[in-house]
Order: structure tokens, then sequence, then C-alpha cells
């Protein structure tokens, strides 16, 4: 689940570099963006979830 | 280059002068919140992250960043050119240190380098081996620091989004919020993934434990030490790197103070509403989070603005720090990823929403406002989220493989000072044992 949330944070960040690069119209490039920044936060959620307290730390 | 063909004043070597006294701040903070028997070694982490993070940056820092107009290396995407990565020389070798605006941004990076690297001290705070964060300081302060505050601040593809696309002025950073503040608090973040809470913290069903900082006059002293601090690095971060005329000064030190009462006065509201009396370690991480937040937007807003702006970035770190500690199980001593990450992102996205004016005194191609500056914004955040975190986390994740970053449990049951310094700050105290005790 980590790598994945990882993977997810990239794949944002690539999708709004894409949508930067590629998109002239200001409508589309903005929406693209945002779905990339949602992309991410789908991720960091992910990344929040693989990261609980390990055991032993709490003794 | 030359100093002449930009005739800076003098006056900018004093504001960058400053910018120590934010490190200082920071260092008193970090090591009032965390444990009276790691508060030596702190301050002892904290001298020696500032002094490798300015040799690294001297070594190869500041030839990665580069200045705009410099030479640099280049992709081209779509027919237009992406500068990544500046061509400069290691050792500051051709930089004219005669006052040139290299030389100044130079000594500037040095400073910003080090603050960027006391951030994740914080949230390491009573775990973290002073090897370890000594060692993710070079890369901090040689690598990570370096290629993003090219892409900012350094002519970079996110200053070209502007002149590339049309994205308003490009990405705008005043006075570090995205190239030190998020960069040192999701670094802070990614360091608190890797070491873990410490020992006590969390109860066996995951509910955290106070272990409150055991030296308020230090925390809310540094408060006002940051202050001079950022006043230095957003006065001077403005006039280098934003084109600011050296009277620009007085309207960045205004906001910069507004922003920081109002976010220290929320946050103790809110604490005084949720809990019935203010907290100072909130109000004392709201204060830094609304400085954090103030380096974004300072040269090109109002000064009512930058209270709002403050205002919502003490509600929004007293929050987060919960947030964090409660729903991310994330043992964060010194608030450093609230106060430095959230504020910092929020005032990155705060240019976009509020920046309606050109830097004052600014010269040059400064216009109307953009309706794609907000855009811009937008895609620095996504680049601090999506490029800078993974890389960081990836870094400090492969160095704790070769390098274990936290203590081992005897030296964490002992204290940072006695394990690893082998004398603690406060020689008359009795050290409590009472966090060990299973809950």
């Amino acid at each position: 689940m980590k790598i994945l949330g990882f993977v997810l944070l990239v794949s944002g960040w690539a999708i709004v570099l894409t949508a930067v690069a590629l998109l002239t119209e200001d409508t589309p490039r903005a929406a693209f963006v945002l779905a990339g920044i949602g992309v991410e936060v789908v991720g960091l959620m992910l990344l929040i979830r693989a990261h609980p307290v390990r055991r032993g730390e709490h003794e | 280059m030359s100093g002449s063909a930009f005739d800076l004043p003098d006056t900018t070597v004093t504001f960058i002068l400053l910018v120590p006294l934010a490190g200082a701040g920071l260092a008193l903070i970090n090591t009032g919140l965390g444990r009276s028997r790691s508060a030596a070694q702190l301050m002892m982490a904290s001298l020696c992250v500032v002094s490798i993070a300015a040799l690294a940056y001297f070594v190869c820092g500041f030839a990665f960043q580069g200045m705009p107009d410099q030479p640099a290396h280049w992709l081209t995407v779509g027919g237009k050119p992406w500068s990544w990565l500046a061509d400069g020389h290691l050792f500051l070798h051709h930089v004219a240190l005669d006052g040139s605006p290299a030389s100044l941004a130079a000594l500037l990076g040095m400073a910003s380098a080090g603050l960027a690297a006391l951030i994740p001290l914080g949230a390491g705070a009573d775990r973290w081996r002073l090897g370890a964060c000594s060692i993710s300081t070079i890369v901090l302060a040689g690598w990570t620091y370096p290629l993003f505050a090219h892409w900012t601040w350094g002519g970079g593809w996110l200053a070209q989004l502007g002149s590339n696309y049309g994205l308003g002025h490009g990405f705008l950073d005043s006075g570090g919020a995205s190239t030190i503040q998020a960069m040192g608090g999701l670094t802070a973040l990614a360091i608190a993934w890797i070491l873990g809470p410490r020992r006590g913290k969390y109860t066996r069903d995951r509910m955290p434990s106070a272990i409150p900082g055991h030296n308020a006059v230090f925390v809310l002293f540094g408060c006002v030490l940051a202050l001079a601090g950022w006043w230095g690095l957003n006065s001077s971060g403005a006039i280098l790197f934003n084109g600011a005329q050296p009277g620009v000064v007085a309207r960045v030190a205004i906001n910069t103070i507004l922003s920081a009462a109002s976010a220290a006065l929320a946050a103790a509201l809110v604490t005084h509403m949720r809990f019935g009396k203010p907290d100072a370690s909130l109000t004392a991480n709201g204060w830094i989070g609304g400085l954090a937040a103030s380096s974004g937007a300072c040269a090109f807003i109002e000064p009512f603005q930058a209270a709002l702006i403050g205002a919502i970035a003490g509600i929004l770190v007293t929050l987060a720090v919960e947030w964090v500690e409660l729903r991310m199980s994330v043992d964060d001593p010194g608030g450093s990823i609230s106060a430095h990450a959230i504020g910092g992102l929020w005032g990155v996205l705060s240019v976009g929403i509020f920046a309606g004016l050109p830097a004052p005194g600014r010269t040059g191609e400064t216009a109307a406002p953009h309706p794609g500056q907000w855009l811009a914004q937008l895609v620095g955040i996504a680049t601090l989220i999506g490029f800078v975190l993974p890389l960081t986390y990836g870094v400090n994740w492969l160095l704790n493989l070769t390098y274990p970053q936290r203590v081992s449990p005897e030296g964490e049951r002992q204290g940072m000072d006695l394990h690893e310094l082998g004398a603690g700050a406060y020689p008359d105290f009795i050290t409590h044992s009472d966090e060990f005790t299973e809950r």
C-alpha cells in the first residue's frame, strides 16, 4: 500500500505536468491539474493508512 | 556577474544577515517542545545541521540552484524550453563575491538551506540520531533544496510557467514558503514516518498520550527571535528573486508581522474555545505557521490581506496539529509538519488567491494580475507533494537501511543527551520515567 501511495503521488504530478505541457485551453488544463492533485491526495491518504503505529513503539 | 548592473543596496546584505535569527528561533522552539533529557542533543543537532547545510550548499548547492539567465540544463517539452537544473560551478567558482546578485543569492541560500534543514529536527526530536540527521542534511542542502530552489528562484521551469504557458507571472514565492517551509515540512513528515513515534506516545489502542514540551519560555522566546529572521528572509527574497525595490521592505515587514500576529491570536482563540484555555505550544505553532504562510505573498499583497492569510494559517495549523497526531498517528513533537508544511503550502496558494498587485516597485514585465496565477501556484504545490515528498522519503528510507536513523530503545529511555553526548543539558534535573509505563 505504501508503494501504491507513492506511485499515486508521482502519477498525480505527472498528470499535472502533462496537462500544463499539452493542453492549451484554460478550462481543460485547470480541470486536469485539479485531477492530478486529486490523485496526489488519494496517494497521501494511502500513505497515511500505510504508516500505522508500529508494534512495540507504544511500550 | 557584477553588482553594478543591478544596483542592489548594501541593506540587502543586512536583511540576509538577519536570517540566521530564524534558525535560532526554530532551534529554541524545537528544543523547548522536546523532552528535557534531549535538549542538549537537539541544540547540538541544530548547530550541526546548520553547519553541514552551509558546507553542502557551498560545495554543490548553489551550482545546482543558480540564478536566472545563468547556464542551465534544459529539456524541450512540446517545443517549450524547461530549465530543470542549473549548470553552475562547484565551490562557488566563478561567482563574484563582491555584492553581486549571485553572491547575495549564494549567501541567502546558505542560510535558507540551514533553515530548511532545521525544520525536520522538530519532527524527529527525542529519537533522531545525530549522525543520521547530519547525513540527511547533506542530501537536503546539497540536492533537494537547490533543485527546487532552481525551479522557483533560479529561472527554472516553475518560474517559466508564465512565459512558456501564460500562467500568470509563473510560480511565485516571495520569501520561501515553498522552497524553505513546505520543503522542510514535507521532509519532516517523511522523517516522522520513517522514525515512528516516540516510545510511550501512543497507547495500545493507538490513542496519543500528551508529552508536553519541557520549556515554554524557550518556545515563546524562539517565536520572537524567528520574527526578526523572517523579516530578513522575506525582505531579501523579495528583492533578490522578485525584482522588488528596497522600498518594498516596509510593506514586506508589515505584512510579515501582521500575518504572524493574526495567526497566533487565531490559534490562541481556537485553543481557548476548544480547551477552555489558550495553549502556549499551539499558539507558538500558529505564530510560526503565520510566518511560513507570509513568506509566499508578502511582497504582493495589502496588509489586511496578510492579516487574513495569517488568521487562516493559525486556524489551519491548530487543526492540523491535532489531525496529524490523532488521525495520522504521526508523532511530531515540534509541530513542524503542521506549522511549516501546512503553513507553507497555504502561503503558496495564497499568492494565487490574494496577489492582486505586482511586487511594489517591481519593474519590467509586471502586469495586471493574471487569472492563471492560481494555476501556476497549484502546479507548484503538486510538485512539492508529488515530487519532493517521494524524493525526500525515498532518500531517507535508503539512508535508514544503511544507517538506522532512530536511536536504540535503550538510548531513547536514557535520553538523547546522555546517550549521544554523554552529558545532559540540565544536570540537576531528575529524569522522569513515567512515559515508559505501559498504559
